[in-house]
Protein backbone atom coordinates (compact mmCIF):
# COMPACT_ATOMS: atom_id res chain seq x y z
CA UNK A 1 0.00 0.00 0.00
CA UNK A 2 1.85 2.81 -0.83
CA UNK A 3 0.91 6.28 0.17
CA UNK A 4 -0.21 8.66 -2.45
CA UNK A 5 2.22 11.18 -1.76
CA UNK A 6 5.39 9.25 -1.76
CA UNK A 7 4.00 8.40 -5.15
CA UNK A 8 4.80 12.21 -6.11
CA UNK A 9 7.72 12.39 -4.35
CA UNK A 10 8.96 10.20 -6.63
CA UNK A 11 7.83 10.95 -9.99
CA UNK A 12 8.39 14.36 -10.23
CA UNK A 13 11.96 15.68 -10.22
CA UNK A 14 11.36 19.32 -8.72
CA UNK A 15 11.52 18.27 -5.08
CA UNK A 16 13.98 21.18 -4.34
CA UNK A 17 11.68 23.51 -5.74
CA UNK A 18 8.70 22.46 -3.98
CA UNK A 19 10.54 22.57 -0.94
CA UNK A 20 11.69 25.94 -1.05
CA UNK A 21 8.07 27.20 -2.36
CA UNK A 22 6.98 25.28 0.94
CA UNK A 23 9.69 26.62 3.40
CA UNK A 24 9.52 30.32 2.17
CA UNK A 25 5.46 30.42 2.53
CA UNK A 26 5.78 28.72 5.84
CA UNK A 27 8.55 31.21 7.00
CA UNK A 28 5.93 34.22 5.87
CA UNK A 29 3.76 32.29 8.38
CA UNK A 30 6.04 32.43 11.03
CA UNK A 31 6.82 36.37 10.14
CA UNK A 32 3.38 37.03 10.13
CA UNK A 33 2.37 35.72 13.28
CA UNK A 34 5.46 37.09 15.32
CA UNK A 35 4.56 40.60 14.40
CA UNK A 36 1.12 40.48 14.84
CA UNK A 37 1.60 39.36 18.08
CA UNK A 38 4.10 42.46 18.62
CA UNK A 39 1.30 44.36 17.38
CA UNK A 40 -0.80 43.29 19.61
CA UNK A 41 0.61 44.22 22.11
CA UNK A 42 1.86 47.74 20.99
CA UNK A 43 -2.03 48.95 20.81
CA UNK A 44 -2.94 47.43 23.89
CA UNK A 45 -0.10 49.52 25.86
CA UNK A 46 -0.96 52.66 23.51
CA UNK A 47 -4.60 52.23 24.68
CA UNK A 48 -3.71 52.00 28.16
CA UNK A 49 -1.62 54.21 28.52
CA UNK A 50 -1.78 57.21 25.17
CA UNK A 51 1.37 59.40 26.22
CA UNK A 52 3.63 56.27 26.00
CA UNK A 53 2.77 56.09 22.15
CA UNK A 54 6.88 57.42 21.19
CA UNK A 55 8.52 54.72 22.93
CA UNK A 56 5.90 52.16 22.47
CA UNK A 57 6.10 52.66 18.65
CA UNK A 58 9.79 52.47 18.91
CA UNK A 59 10.06 49.24 20.48
CA UNK A 60 7.76 47.94 18.32
CA UNK A 61 9.13 48.89 15.29
CA UNK A 62 12.91 47.10 16.92
CA UNK A 63 10.83 43.69 17.81
CA UNK A 64 9.85 43.72 14.80
CA UNK A 65 12.69 44.59 12.62
CA UNK A 66 14.62 41.36 15.07
CA UNK A 67 11.38 39.06 14.34
CA UNK A 68 11.73 39.90 10.62
CA UNK A 69 15.40 38.64 10.95
CA UNK A 70 14.65 35.43 11.83
CA UNK A 71 11.74 34.99 9.22
CA UNK A 72 14.80 36.05 6.63
CA UNK A 73 16.67 33.37 7.86
CA UNK A 74 14.18 30.97 6.81
CA UNK A 75 13.68 33.26 3.00
CA UNK A 76 17.72 32.74 2.86
CA UNK A 77 17.68 29.31 3.71
CA UNK A 78 15.18 28.80 0.78
CA UNK A 79 16.75 30.77 -1.82
CA UNK A 80 20.28 28.73 -1.14
CA UNK A 81 18.01 25.22 -1.89
CA UNK A 82 16.63 27.00 -5.35
CA UNK A 83 20.42 27.96 -6.39
CA UNK A 84 22.99 25.70 -5.24
CA UNK A 85 22.86 22.31 -6.84
CA UNK B 1 5.57 83.23 -10.30
CA UNK B 2 8.31 84.86 -8.47
CA UNK B 3 7.24 88.09 -9.49
CA UNK B 4 3.82 87.02 -7.60
CA UNK B 5 5.07 85.98 -4.50
CA UNK B 6 6.90 89.37 -4.19
CA UNK B 7 3.60 91.18 -4.40
CA UNK B 8 2.48 88.80 -2.01
CA UNK B 9 5.48 89.25 0.47
CA UNK B 10 4.50 92.81 0.77
CA UNK B 11 1.32 92.32 2.12
CA UNK B 12 1.61 90.76 5.41
CA UNK B 13 -2.30 90.72 5.79
CA UNK B 14 -3.53 87.50 7.44
CA UNK B 15 -5.68 86.66 3.78
CA UNK B 16 -1.79 86.84 2.06
CA UNK B 17 -0.37 85.14 4.66
CA UNK B 18 -3.25 82.15 3.98
CA UNK B 19 -2.62 82.11 0.23
CA UNK B 20 1.13 81.92 0.63
CA UNK B 21 0.68 78.70 2.66
CA UNK B 22 -1.59 77.30 0.22
CA UNK B 23 0.01 77.84 -2.68
CA UNK B 24 3.18 76.39 -0.88
CA UNK B 25 1.36 73.65 0.31
CA UNK B 26 0.14 73.08 -2.88
CA UNK B 27 3.25 73.16 -4.80
CA UNK B 28 5.26 70.94 -2.09
CA UNK B 29 2.26 68.14 -2.85
CA UNK B 30 2.71 68.26 -6.97
CA UNK B 31 6.30 68.02 -6.28
CA UNK B 32 5.94 65.21 -4.42
CA UNK B 33 3.12 63.34 -6.97
CA UNK B 34 5.82 64.02 -9.65
CA UNK B 35 8.73 62.54 -8.40
CA UNK B 36 6.66 59.67 -6.78
CA UNK B 37 5.80 58.78 -10.18
CA UNK B 38 8.58 59.28 -12.29
CA UNK B 39 10.89 56.72 -9.95
CA UNK B 40 9.22 53.39 -10.34
CA UNK B 41 8.99 53.97 -14.22
CA UNK B 42 13.17 54.51 -13.80
CA UNK B 43 13.29 51.08 -11.50
CA UNK B 44 14.33 48.57 -14.30
CA UNK B 45 16.30 51.40 -16.95
CA UNK B 46 17.44 48.50 -19.05
CA UNK B 47 14.11 47.29 -20.68
CA UNK B 48 14.04 46.78 -24.47
CA UNK B 49 10.33 47.68 -25.31
CA UNK B 50 8.58 43.87 -25.74
CA UNK B 51 7.35 43.29 -29.32
CA UNK B 52 4.34 40.82 -29.30
CA UNK B 53 5.80 38.71 -32.00
CA UNK B 54 6.34 34.92 -30.12
CA UNK B 55 9.50 34.45 -32.19
CA UNK B 56 11.13 37.31 -31.03
CA UNK B 57 14.91 36.89 -30.85
CA UNK B 58 15.08 37.92 -27.09
CA UNK B 59 12.32 36.77 -24.74
CA UNK B 60 11.83 38.38 -21.53
CA UNK B 61 14.51 36.71 -18.99
CA UNK B 62 12.93 37.62 -15.72
CA UNK B 63 15.44 35.84 -13.66
CA UNK B 64 18.46 36.68 -15.74
CA UNK B 65 17.33 40.45 -15.39
CA UNK B 66 17.25 40.40 -11.44
CA UNK B 67 20.12 38.31 -10.91
CA UNK B 68 22.23 41.07 -12.94
CA UNK B 69 20.93 44.02 -11.14
CA UNK B 70 21.06 42.08 -7.19
CA UNK B 71 24.60 40.77 -7.94
CA UNK B 72 28.39 42.17 -8.40
CA UNK B 73 28.93 42.70 -11.93
CA UNK B 74 32.21 44.09 -13.42
CA UNK B 75 30.52 46.95 -15.79
CA UNK B 76 28.40 49.39 -14.26
CA UNK B 77 25.27 48.75 -17.23
CA UNK B 78 22.53 51.48 -17.19
CA UNK B 79 20.39 50.95 -19.83
CA UNK B 80 19.92 49.41 -23.65
CA UNK B 81 18.79 51.16 -26.25
CA UNK B 82 17.12 49.39 -29.33
CA UNK B 83 17.38 51.36 -32.09
CA UNK B 84 15.31 52.00 -35.77
CA UNK B 85 18.36 49.98 -38.13
CA UNK B 86 18.19 47.46 -35.48
CA UNK B 87 21.70 48.09 -33.82
CA UNK B 88 21.87 48.49 -29.82
CA UNK B 89 23.42 51.50 -27.82
CA UNK B 90 24.45 49.80 -24.37
CA UNK B 91 25.10 53.11 -21.73
CA UNK B 92 27.36 50.80 -19.86
CA UNK B 93 30.75 51.69 -18.05
CA UNK B 94 33.57 49.03 -18.35
CA UNK B 95 35.19 49.08 -14.79
CA UNK B 96 38.79 48.03 -14.07
CA UNK B 97 39.68 44.27 -13.53
CA UNK B 98 42.52 43.89 -11.12
CA UNK B 99 43.99 40.18 -10.77
CA UNK B 100 46.66 38.71 -9.15
CA UNK B 101 48.00 35.26 -10.75
CA UNK B 102 49.94 33.09 -8.77
CA UNK B 103 53.52 33.26 -10.30
CA UNK B 104 52.33 35.76 -12.67
CA UNK B 105 51.94 38.81 -10.77
CA UNK B 106 49.25 41.56 -10.87
CA UNK B 107 47.39 42.42 -14.21
CA UNK B 108 44.73 45.16 -14.71
CA UNK B 109 42.94 45.50 -17.36
CA UNK B 110 39.31 47.02 -18.57
CA UNK B 111 36.72 44.70 -18.68
CA UNK B 112 35.99 45.90 -22.28
CA UNK B 113 38.48 44.01 -23.39
CA UNK B 114 37.08 40.27 -22.47
CA UNK B 115 33.84 41.57 -24.33
CA UNK B 116 32.61 39.41 -27.22
CA UNK B 117 34.51 35.85 -26.13
CA UNK B 118 37.97 37.37 -26.85
CA UNK B 119 40.91 36.31 -24.20
CA UNK B 120 43.60 39.11 -22.71
CA UNK B 121 46.29 38.09 -20.50
CA UNK B 122 45.06 34.40 -20.43
CA UNK B 123 41.65 35.53 -19.18
CA UNK B 124 38.32 34.72 -20.65
CA UNK B 125 34.73 35.50 -19.95
CA UNK B 126 32.97 31.38 -19.49
CA UNK B 127 29.11 30.65 -20.41
CA UNK B 128 28.11 32.04 -17.06
CA UNK B 129 29.75 35.31 -17.29
CA UNK B 130 32.78 35.08 -15.03
CA UNK B 131 36.05 35.62 -15.54
CA UNK B 132 38.73 32.09 -15.87
CA UNK B 133 42.15 31.60 -16.80
CA UNK B 134 42.76 29.50 -19.79
CA UNK B 135 45.84 27.72 -18.60
CA UNK B 136 44.12 26.87 -15.18
CA UNK B 137 45.73 28.79 -12.28
CA UNK B 138 44.93 30.18 -9.54
CA UNK B 139 43.89 33.42 -9.19
CA UNK B 140 42.53 36.04 -6.67
CA UNK B 141 40.12 38.46 -8.16
CA UNK B 142 40.72 41.95 -6.58
CA UNK B 143 39.05 43.98 -8.85
CA UNK B 144 37.01 47.50 -8.84
CA UNK B 145 33.59 46.07 -9.26
CA UNK B 146 30.44 48.02 -9.61
CA UNK B 147 30.21 47.30 -5.39
CA UNK B 148 33.53 48.05 -4.40
CA UNK B 149 32.62 52.04 -6.47
CA UNK B 150 29.81 52.60 -4.68
CA UNK B 151 31.15 51.66 -1.49
CA UNK B 152 34.45 53.85 -2.11
CA UNK B 153 31.81 56.43 -3.17
CA UNK B 154 29.68 56.43 0.01
CA UNK B 155 32.78 56.75 2.09
CA UNK B 156 33.61 59.87 -0.18
CA UNK B 157 30.20 61.20 0.28
CA UNK B 158 30.67 60.57 4.30
CA UNK B 159 33.93 61.73 4.41
CA UNK B 160 33.00 64.91 2.86
CA UNK B 161 29.69 65.57 4.92
CA UNK B 162 31.46 64.63 8.55
CA UNK B 163 34.88 66.47 7.81
CA UNK B 164 33.09 69.84 7.03
CA UNK B 165 30.77 69.46 9.87
CA UNK B 166 34.11 68.92 12.40
CA UNK B 167 35.78 71.93 10.56
CA UNK B 168 32.24 74.14 11.28
CA UNK B 169 32.53 72.31 15.18
CA UNK B 170 36.13 73.88 15.02
CA UNK B 171 35.20 77.03 13.62
CA UNK B 172 31.93 77.96 15.58
CA UNK B 173 32.52 75.95 18.91
CA UNK B 174 29.85 74.47 20.59
CA UNK B 175 28.40 77.16 22.34
CA UNK B 176 27.12 78.74 19.86
CA UNK B 177 23.84 77.44 17.43
CA UNK B 178 24.94 74.91 14.67
CA UNK B 179 24.55 76.32 10.88
CA UNK B 180 23.53 74.11 7.80
CA UNK B 181 24.47 70.70 7.82
CA UNK B 182 25.60 70.42 11.41
CA UNK B 183 21.99 70.58 12.77
CA UNK B 184 20.62 67.46 10.89
CA UNK B 185 24.31 65.52 11.92
CA UNK B 186 24.59 66.70 15.33
CA UNK B 187 21.28 65.66 16.27
CA UNK B 188 21.39 62.01 14.73
CA UNK B 189 25.27 61.87 16.25
CA UNK B 190 23.67 63.13 19.35
CA UNK B 191 20.78 60.17 19.52
CA UNK B 192 23.48 57.60 18.45
CA UNK B 193 25.19 58.80 21.75
CA UNK B 194 22.62 58.95 23.94
CA UNK B 195 20.18 55.81 22.98
CA UNK B 196 22.32 53.42 22.02
CA UNK B 197 25.80 53.61 23.06
CA UNK B 198 25.27 55.23 26.76
CA UNK B 199 22.68 52.89 27.29
CA UNK B 200 24.34 49.65 26.23
CA UNK B 201 28.23 50.23 26.75
CA UNK B 202 28.14 52.83 30.16
CA UNK B 203 31.60 53.47 30.48
CA UNK B 204 33.13 52.46 27.00
CA UNK B 205 30.82 54.66 25.02
CA UNK B 206 33.06 57.40 24.22
CA UNK B 207 35.15 54.54 23.34
CA UNK B 208 33.11 52.46 21.47
CA UNK B 209 31.53 55.66 19.25
CA UNK B 210 33.20 56.02 16.23
CA UNK B 211 32.56 52.45 15.12
CA UNK B 212 29.04 53.00 15.89
CA UNK B 213 28.69 56.11 13.84
CA UNK B 214 30.60 55.18 10.81
CA UNK B 215 28.84 51.27 11.00
CA UNK B 216 25.81 53.78 11.07
CA UNK B 217 26.08 55.80 8.57
CA UNK B 218 27.79 53.69 6.04
CA UNK B 219 24.81 51.05 6.01
CA UNK B 220 22.07 53.95 5.69
CA UNK B 221 23.90 56.08 3.16
CA UNK B 222 25.34 52.74 1.06
CA UNK B 223 21.20 51.59 1.83
CA UNK B 224 19.59 54.70 0.56
CA UNK B 225 22.19 54.71 -2.60
CA UNK B 226 20.98 51.25 -3.29
CA UNK B 227 17.24 52.12 -3.82
CA UNK B 228 17.80 54.36 -6.98
CA UNK B 229 17.59 52.95 -10.09
CA UNK B 230 20.78 51.83 -11.58
CA UNK B 231 22.97 51.83 -8.25
CA UNK B 232 24.77 48.75 -7.08
CA UNK B 233 23.34 46.23 -4.51
CA UNK B 234 26.14 47.14 -1.76
CA UNK B 235 24.61 46.09 1.88
CA UNK B 236 22.58 42.76 0.08
CA UNK B 237 25.63 41.30 -0.90
CA UNK B 238 26.47 39.10 1.69
CA UNK B 239 30.20 39.62 1.35
CA UNK B 240 30.01 43.90 2.88
CA UNK B 241 27.58 42.34 5.42
CA UNK B 242 29.88 39.60 6.63
CA UNK B 243 32.70 41.72 7.01
CA UNK B 244 30.90 44.04 8.94
CA UNK B 245 29.57 41.64 11.29
CA UNK B 246 33.13 40.38 11.56
CA UNK B 247 34.24 43.79 12.37
CA UNK B 248 31.80 43.61 15.24
CA UNK B 249 32.72 40.35 16.72
CA UNK B 250 36.55 41.68 16.75
CA UNK B 251 35.40 44.21 18.71
CA UNK B 252 33.30 41.90 21.17
CA UNK B 253 36.07 39.77 21.18
CA UNK B 254 39.04 42.66 21.84
CA UNK B 255 36.96 44.22 24.78
CA UNK B 256 35.89 41.01 26.43
CA UNK B 257 36.55 40.79 29.79
CA UNK B 258 38.02 37.95 31.89
CA UNK B 259 35.11 37.81 34.06
CA UNK B 260 32.31 37.23 30.81
CA UNK B 261 33.96 34.23 30.21
CA UNK B 262 34.47 32.55 34.06
CA UNK B 263 30.39 33.87 33.98
CA UNK B 264 29.74 31.50 30.92
CA UNK B 265 31.82 28.53 32.35
CA UNK B 266 30.68 29.03 36.32
CA UNK B 267 27.11 29.55 36.10
CA UNK B 268 25.70 29.62 39.50
CA UNK B 269 22.22 28.67 40.21
CA UNK B 270 22.27 25.83 37.91
CA UNK B 271 22.38 22.14 38.77
CA UNK B 272 25.47 19.95 37.41
CA UNK B 273 24.25 17.67 35.15
CA UNK B 274 22.75 20.47 32.92
CA UNK B 275 26.28 22.01 32.51
CA UNK B 276 27.36 19.85 29.90
CA UNK B 277 24.32 20.51 27.89
CA UNK B 278 24.27 24.41 28.66
CA UNK B 279 27.58 25.70 28.06
CA UNK B 280 28.22 24.82 24.64
CA UNK B 281 24.94 26.05 23.72
CA UNK B 282 26.25 29.20 25.20
CA UNK B 283 29.37 29.64 23.85
CA UNK B 284 27.55 28.77 20.38
CA UNK B 285 24.87 31.42 21.05
CA UNK B 286 26.85 34.21 22.26
CA UNK B 287 30.10 33.47 20.01
CA UNK B 288 28.78 32.28 16.72
CA UNK B 289 25.23 32.94 16.20
CA UNK B 290 24.86 36.58 17.39
CA UNK B 291 27.13 38.40 14.63
CA UNK B 292 25.87 35.63 11.60
CA UNK B 293 22.29 36.82 12.36
CA UNK B 294 23.81 40.47 12.78
CA UNK B 295 25.06 39.28 8.95
CA UNK B 296 22.33 37.71 7.71
CA UNK B 297 19.56 40.05 9.19
CA UNK B 298 20.86 42.81 6.70
CA UNK B 299 21.28 40.94 3.94
CA UNK B 300 18.03 39.13 4.15
CA UNK B 301 16.45 42.28 4.38
CA UNK B 302 18.21 44.37 1.82
CA UNK B 303 18.16 41.55 -1.23
CA UNK B 304 14.19 40.71 -0.43
CA UNK B 305 13.90 44.61 -0.61
CA UNK B 306 14.99 44.58 -4.02
CA UNK B 307 13.55 41.46 -5.20
CA UNK B 308 10.17 42.22 -4.42
CA UNK B 309 10.85 45.59 -6.40
CA UNK B 310 12.45 44.30 -9.35
CA UNK B 311 10.05 41.35 -9.26
CA UNK B 312 6.79 43.77 -9.37
CA UNK B 313 8.16 45.43 -12.67
CA UNK B 314 9.45 42.61 -14.50
CA UNK B 315 5.41 41.38 -13.73
CA UNK B 316 4.67 44.21 -16.17
CA UNK B 317 6.91 42.41 -18.71
CA UNK B 318 6.31 38.97 -18.46
CA UNK B 319 2.34 40.35 -18.90
CA UNK B 320 3.49 42.38 -22.05
CA UNK B 321 4.85 39.18 -23.63
CA UNK B 322 1.34 38.12 -23.89
CA UNK B 323 -1.12 41.19 -25.00
CA UNK B 324 -0.59 44.66 -24.85
CA UNK B 325 -3.74 45.28 -23.02
CA UNK B 326 -2.44 42.79 -20.37
CA UNK B 327 0.62 44.79 -19.87
CA UNK B 328 -0.83 47.85 -19.57
CA UNK B 329 -3.19 46.24 -16.94
CA UNK B 330 -0.32 44.62 -14.75
CA UNK B 331 1.50 48.03 -15.22
CA UNK B 332 -1.10 49.81 -13.05
CA UNK B 333 -1.12 47.42 -10.31
CA UNK B 334 2.83 46.59 -10.74
CA UNK B 335 3.38 50.33 -10.34
CA UNK B 336 1.30 51.36 -7.22
CA UNK B 337 2.22 48.15 -5.53
CA UNK B 338 5.97 49.45 -6.45
CA UNK B 339 5.49 52.92 -4.84
CA UNK B 340 4.31 51.44 -1.85
CA UNK B 341 7.59 48.95 -1.46
CA UNK B 342 9.27 52.07 -2.23
CA UNK B 343 8.36 53.94 0.77
CA UNK B 344 8.52 50.99 3.05
CA UNK B 345 11.73 50.57 1.74
CA UNK B 346 13.12 53.89 2.97
CA UNK B 347 12.02 52.82 6.22
CA UNK B 348 13.57 49.52 5.94
CA UNK B 349 16.87 51.19 5.07
CA UNK B 350 16.99 53.36 8.29
CA UNK B 351 15.35 50.98 10.01
CA UNK B 352 18.13 48.26 9.41
CA UNK B 353 20.92 50.60 10.42
CA UNK B 354 19.54 51.66 13.45
CA UNK B 355 19.12 48.03 14.02
CA UNK B 356 22.99 46.59 13.42
CA UNK B 357 24.11 49.76 15.66
CA UNK B 358 22.36 49.05 18.20
CA UNK B 359 23.07 44.89 18.40
CA UNK B 360 26.30 45.95 17.97
CA UNK B 361 26.28 48.50 20.63
CA UNK B 362 24.95 45.66 22.85
CA UNK B 363 26.47 42.54 21.78
CA UNK B 364 30.13 44.74 22.79
CA UNK B 365 28.95 45.92 25.67
CA UNK B 366 27.63 42.36 26.86
CA UNK B 367 31.15 40.92 26.33
CA UNK B 368 32.94 44.20 28.43
CA UNK B 369 30.86 43.24 31.50
CA UNK B 370 32.85 43.49 34.67
CA UNK B 371 31.15 41.32 37.74
CA UNK B 372 30.15 44.56 40.00
CA UNK B 373 28.31 45.85 37.20
CA UNK B 374 26.54 43.02 36.33
CA UNK B 375 22.74 43.09 35.79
Amino acid sequence: MIHLLSILFLAIDGNAQMGAGIGAGLSAIGAGIGIGLIGNGALNSIARQPEAMGDIRTNMFITAALVEGVALFGIVVCVLVLFLK
Amino acid sequence: MFYLCSLLKRHTSFKFLMIRRLISKLLGTLILIWAVFTSPVMASPDQNPQSENENAPEQFDAGKMILEHIGDNHEWHFFDIKKSDGSEFHAVIYLPVIIYTSGKGFSSFSFRKLQNDETYDGFKLDEEGNITRTDGRNFYDISLTKNVIQLLLAALLMMFVFISVARSYKKIGTSKAPKGIQSVVEVIVIFIRDEVAKPMLGARANKMLPYLLTVFFFIWINNLIGLIPGAANVTGNIAVTATLALLTFILMMVGSKKDYWIHMIKQPGVPGWVLPMLVPIEFISNIIVKPFALMIRLFANMLAGHLIILSFMSIIFVFAAMSVAAGLGASLFSVAFSIFIYFLELLVAALQAYIFTILTALFIGETGVTADEHH
